[in-house]
């Protein structure tokens, strides 16, 4: 393919050909440019559609502030919408695709919303789909998500890494444009820690589109003798492809570093793009200028551009939109792209300049007190149609038609943090306002300093002063005073594009207005205004500066939207890196856990827990076939559970049973060395928080237990109480959960089993070790374990814990050792299933809204000590006649089902809320009983056993006959436990 | 933000838990404080547009509780105690 609009010079590789394709069509480029410029050069003016009324759309601009050109780039699982052509690097076989079009980029059936967009204004969704209101979901909204909207995912996971890192200098600058090298020029030199991170591949940023002298020498000498300076010093990061997106609180930024995105896959090992916090003392701030445009009737064409795009397509890639090129300009800097692109041999139509006065040209015609009043062409520019100084029209002929109505400090940074801009009159511009984000500094464009000599001067002095050293030299070059004069649509225009990628006119701001949404907030939100994925870089200020005019205030007055991270869109899988599938958290594996993957354990997850569910073995076809199995093994022999995963804390100190006194609302105080009790612990509002066991090893030494769902909740709230509430008690607390691996040996053979393991020196029968003894014991001929005789089954039951390390051989010795009594490992179901047989509270009941009283301990609460909750508990309210008290729930008809979340009623009479007696925690299929049984809550539940209820569930469509029974299913005397 | 730990220097909030108001510290004398002092400690907080003394965990470091002085608009940190410190202060003992 010939580059038919390709020019001479520029910062393109022309000794290599890139191919790539659009829409299907191969074409040729060159390493350096942009999918945008490539196109360009290829005389590809027409690379999208607008978004509400399908309208053929070109580059705007030659950066990130793109509102038009945007495409679906690469293909299959890799395909990314709405990519920006203007700042996607060209590789070689490059795939992109134009969006939101059908069948065809050229012929857009959807393009007919261009012909009823009297009816498509603003606000018009509101207003049309409002009725019938059961339309939305199922008729409106498909149609309009089918209709409008940009790109298509791809449907398929994501298969590029992404990454998040850390990195931390004493002064980051924003932005590589000339205040910004000098900037880094002048702290490097300095050997100041510095990182100098800029959006572009390129570093230069506006210097790499003029053609100014740096020293009498083309500005890119310059830039590459300051970058090559800049990469050799040590203290110096220069991150290029990188875009600083937020300005967070305390120094801290996110930088999003594009690693990858122009090659057409990531080398081995890369990650596609990081997501970096930079930690730093002092930011300057280079973000430089973008220009603004002038609305006038259909200025959204293909060819019609920023004037400065243009010159930037013309100087650094040798691109132009067309070989004849309109200008319309109400400042000097229009000037300049006809001087670059005649110098180029481009034909310049002619430079329409709003202003009386502007300067004269003896290589083009200048026409003066000019304005483009229309354009026509349908797919791309043909006719520029003038209103000249006399009020005489006149069309001019030409492919392209570069605007220029000024330069707009990029202030976005400065505002993350709140902060507002101030209007400054001479430039008819908002620059930085005095409330910047702490530690930030702004210099160059953004700062309003719009000559090049004046950007290197104010970068080079900005480092000095926030690092107090001496300013490096600036080159010498151009330093012309810039003035603007504010000139933002041409008098009488309606369908002239404010925002061109939400399709909102001039037309759209009056009717806003017209309708009362005259807050600028309430003018965008109405309106979309700058709300598309560019956030209005290019169209908010025209916007402003309509309203303002039909209030009758100033710009400032009206004031701005404001700005918020990130600066250009960010992907989400650079916000989650690593963090996703099995890497969103951590897995913590039990001890047993390779072992039990051996017996083909089934596995669930428990917060971050993996934890065997059930063991299933040869012949059983359903999970209740092996947990009823588990059930019966462990009640009529013995069964093993891993329990490392509940909360371990140690508690030492002299005080340490002080400390347990405040912590748990029963006394532990008593408690003698060698026994475990049960506690409870409350909230300081009296609802019940977490249970579990302390032992007491020594005087000074306890090992309290929590819940596995509670575990790091309950060593937060120890640590809580022990530091605020009791900041002079010796007391140290240590989670030892990893520490030490424990399981639950349970069942009427457990003592035999566990003789077996434990050294003969330690006497384990019933009278040396009764029900809830504890003690430090050694195993296997002399390693050091822990050993409590507690009971979660109802069982002869002990915890035994060896130090993690030894948990994998434990279990194995354990059923070695087993095999005599049939020794069955049970996972979590069993264990759930024996505790409801047994009434024992868990987390369904220990649920936020429980307290001592509906669990059935409402007299543990000592009264001869304070507790944490214990004053509140006292409450009346929650001590009331005819408050939930834990139950047992049976099926009358032993077939029925119980499910747990279903509501108690009367036996007879109405089902609703206002009947309601209680509800069902937990349930499940008893083995023991042959039949379902449930825990649950009920109004005086303990004067209620042997009533007859009926159990509903509206959700399920349940309702069973069921009795209140005791919550105690199994051996209620509680005589196993002791045996 | 960055939390100037009284200990370990300048640090990460995300090392952090955030558990809100100061005041939890000053929990009411059970032996003289009236119902109405005890509902106000388990329920009512400030919720000031300005300064703020809070309670952050250093659950990711050495699990110190620190009261931190944070303007909640601007999020400047004026200050950083060691909470057992402060509690000690308000004459907190054992």
């Amino acid at each position: 393919m010939t580059q038919s609009n390709r020019l001479s010079g520029g910062q393109i590789d022309r000794n290599t050909t890139l191919k790539f394709t659009f829409d299907g069509k191969t074409y040729d480029g060159h390493p350096g440019d942009t999918l945008a410029s490539a196109l360009l050069a290829n005389n590809v003016r027409l690379m999208g559609r607008s978004f509400k009324y399908h309208r053929p759309r070109g580059p705007l601009t030659a950066g990130s502030e793109e509102p038009n050109a945007i495409v679906e780039l690469r293909s299959g699982d890799r395909q990314e919408p709405n990519t920006r052509a203007t700042t996607a690097e060209l590789y070689d076989g490059l795939v992109a695709k134009s969006q939101n079009r059908w069948p065809s980029l050229a012929f857009d059936a959807m393009a007919i919303n261009d012909r009823f967009s009297n009816f498509l204004t603003a606000g018009f969704y509101y207003k049309t789909f409002m009725w019938p209101a059961a339309f939305w979901e199922k008729v409106y909204e498909p149609i309009i998500r089918k209709a409008a909207g940009l790109g298509s995912l791809s449907m398929q996971a994501d298969p590029d890494a992404y990454d998040k890192g850390f990195r931390h200098c004493e002064l980051l600058i924003v932005g590589a444009g000339p205040a910004g090298l000098m900037a880094a020029l002048t702290a490097g030199r300095a050997g100041r820690d510095v990182i100098l991170a800029d959006e572009d591949f390129a570093m230069g940023g506006q210097l790499n589109s003029e053609t100014f002298a740096l020293n009498d020498a083309p500005a890119l000498d310059w830039t590459t003798a300051t970058v090559a300076e800049l990469s050799s010093l040590p203290n110096v990061r220069l991150m290029p492809r990188t875009t600083v997106i937020g300005a967070f609180d305390h120094g801290i930024y996110g930088a999003v570093e594009r690693i990858s995105d122009h090659l057409e896959t990531p080398p081995e090992g890369k990650p596609r793009q990081i997501l970096w916090r930079i930690y730093t003392q002092k930011t300057l701030l280079c973000a430089g200028a973008t220009e603004r445009s002038i609305a006038f009737e259909n200025n959204d064409r293909p060819g019609i551009m920023l004037a400065s795009a243009i010159r930037t397509y013309a100087n650094r890639w040798a691109a132009t939109p067309a070989q004849r090129v309109t200008i319309f300009t109400n400042n000097d800097d229009g000037h300049r792209t006809a001087a670059d692109l005649h110098a180029k041999h481009v034909n310049i139509a002619a430079v329409v300049d709003t202003r009386a006065d502007a300067p004269f040209s003896s290589d083009y015609e200048v026409i003066k007190g000019a304005q483009v009043v229309d354009t026509k062409g349908r797919l791309g520019l043909t006719f520029a149609e003038l209103r000249l100084a006399n009020g005489e029209s006149r069309t001019v002929e030409c492919g392209a038609l570069g605007v220029s109505g000024g330069w707009n400090p990029n202030v976005h940074l400065t505002c993350h943090q709140r902060g507002r801009p101030t209007w400054n009159e001479d430039l008819a511009a908002f620059v930085p306002g005095a409330d910047l984000p702490p530690g930030m500094t702004v210099a160059g464009a953004a700062d309003g300093t719009f000559s090049t000599h004046g950007a290197l001067t104010s970068g080079a002095n900005a480092a000095a002063r926030i690092l107090d050293i001496k300013p490096s030299d600036a080159p010498t070059t151009e330093d012309a005073a810039v003035r603007q004069t504010p000139f933002w649509f041409v008098e009488g225009c309606s369908r002239a594009w404010l925002d061109q990628q939400n399709d909102v006119t001039v037309k759209d701001v009056k009717l806003s207005h017209q309708e009362g949404f005259r807050s600028v907030e309430h003018l965008k939100r109405y309106t979309t205004l700058g709300m598309a994925t560019d956030q209005g870089k290019t169209s908010n200020m025209g916007g402003l500066a309509i309203m303002a005019e039909l209030v009758g205030k100033s710009i400032p007055e009206v004031g701005t939207t404001i700005f918020r991270p990130p600066y250009t869109p960010t992907a989400i899988g650079v916000l989650g890196g690593r963090m996703r599938g099995m890497d969103f958290h951590p897995t913590r594996l039990t001890p047993s856990h390779f072992w039990a993957k051996e017996r083909g354990a089934v596995f669930v997850e428990v917060g971050n827990w993996l934890r065997a569910q059930w063991f299933p073995i040869a012949g059983e076809t359903n999970w209740r076939a092996s947990v009823d199995r588990e059930v019966r093994a462990t009640r009529n022999s013995v069964g093993v559970c891993d329990c490392t995963t509940l909360g371990k804390i140690d508690v030492q100190g002299t005080d340490a049973a002080l400390f347990l006194n405040k912590v748990y609302c029963n006394g532990f105080a008593k408690l003698a060395v060698g026994k475990t009790r049960y506690g409870l612990m409350l909230r300081e509002d009296g609802i019940a928080m977490d249970d579990g066991t302390a032992g007491r090893l020594a005087e000074d030494h306890f090992v309290v237990t929590t819940t596995t769902a509670n575990a790091g909740k309950v060593y937060q709230h120890m640590e809580f109480v022990r530091q605020c509430l009791m900041p002079d008690a010796d007391v140290q607390l240590i989670s030892t959960t990893e520490a030490w691996a424990q399981y639950a040996v349970a069942g009427p053979n457990s003592r035999k089993l566990l003789q077996k393991i434990v050294d003969p020196a330690f006497d384990i029968s019933n009278d040396g070790f009764p029900f809830m003894a504890c003690g430090n014991i050694t195993v296997c001929g002399g390693l050091r374990a822990r050993l409590f005789r507690i009971s979660f089954s109802g069982e002869l039951a002990f915890e035994i814990a060896v130090p993690s390390r030894y948990g994998d051989a434990l279990i194995r010795k354990l059923m070695a050792q087993g095999e005599e009594f049939d020794v069955t490992p049970y996972g979590t179901e069993a264990l759930g299933v024996m505790r409801i047989e047994k009434g024992h509270a868990a987390g369904n009941e220990l649920n936020g809204t429980t307290t001592a009283l509906n669990l059935g301990m409402g007299r543990m609460v000592s009264k001869a000590k304070d507790s944490i909750g214990s004053k509140l508990s006292e409450r009346a309210g929650l001590n009331e006649d005819g408050a939930l008290a834990q139950v047992g729930i049976k099926p009358v008809n032993a077939a029925d089902k119980i499910t747990a979340g279903g509501h108690l009623m009367a036996a007879t009479g109405p089902v609703d809320a206002k009947h309601d007696q209680g509800y069902v925690t937990s349930a499940a299929f008893s083995p023991s009983l042959d039949h379902m049984i449930g825990l649950g809550f009920l109004k005086d539940g303990g004067s209620r056993l042997g009533e007859t209820m009926r159990l509903v569930s509206p959700v399920t469509d349940l309702t069973v006959e069921v009795e209140i029974v005791s919550a105690h299913f199994v051996d209620p005397e509680g005589e196993r436990v002791r045996a | 933000m960055i939390i100037n730990h009284p200990l370990l220097g300048p640090r990460d909030s995300a090392e952090f838990i955030y558990m809100g108001d100061a005041g939890l510290i000053n929990r009411p004398d059970p032996e003289t404080a009236s119902g109405e002092e005890w509902y106000a400690y388990a329920y009512l907080r400030d919720n000031p547009a300005g300064e703020h003394r809070e309670l952050w965990w250093h659950e990711g470091g050495d699990r110190s509780w620190l009261v931190v002085t944070r303007n909640t608009v601007t999020h400047e940190i004026s200050k950083v105690e060691i909470a057992r410190d402060v509690a000690r202060a308000q004459g907190r003992s054992k």
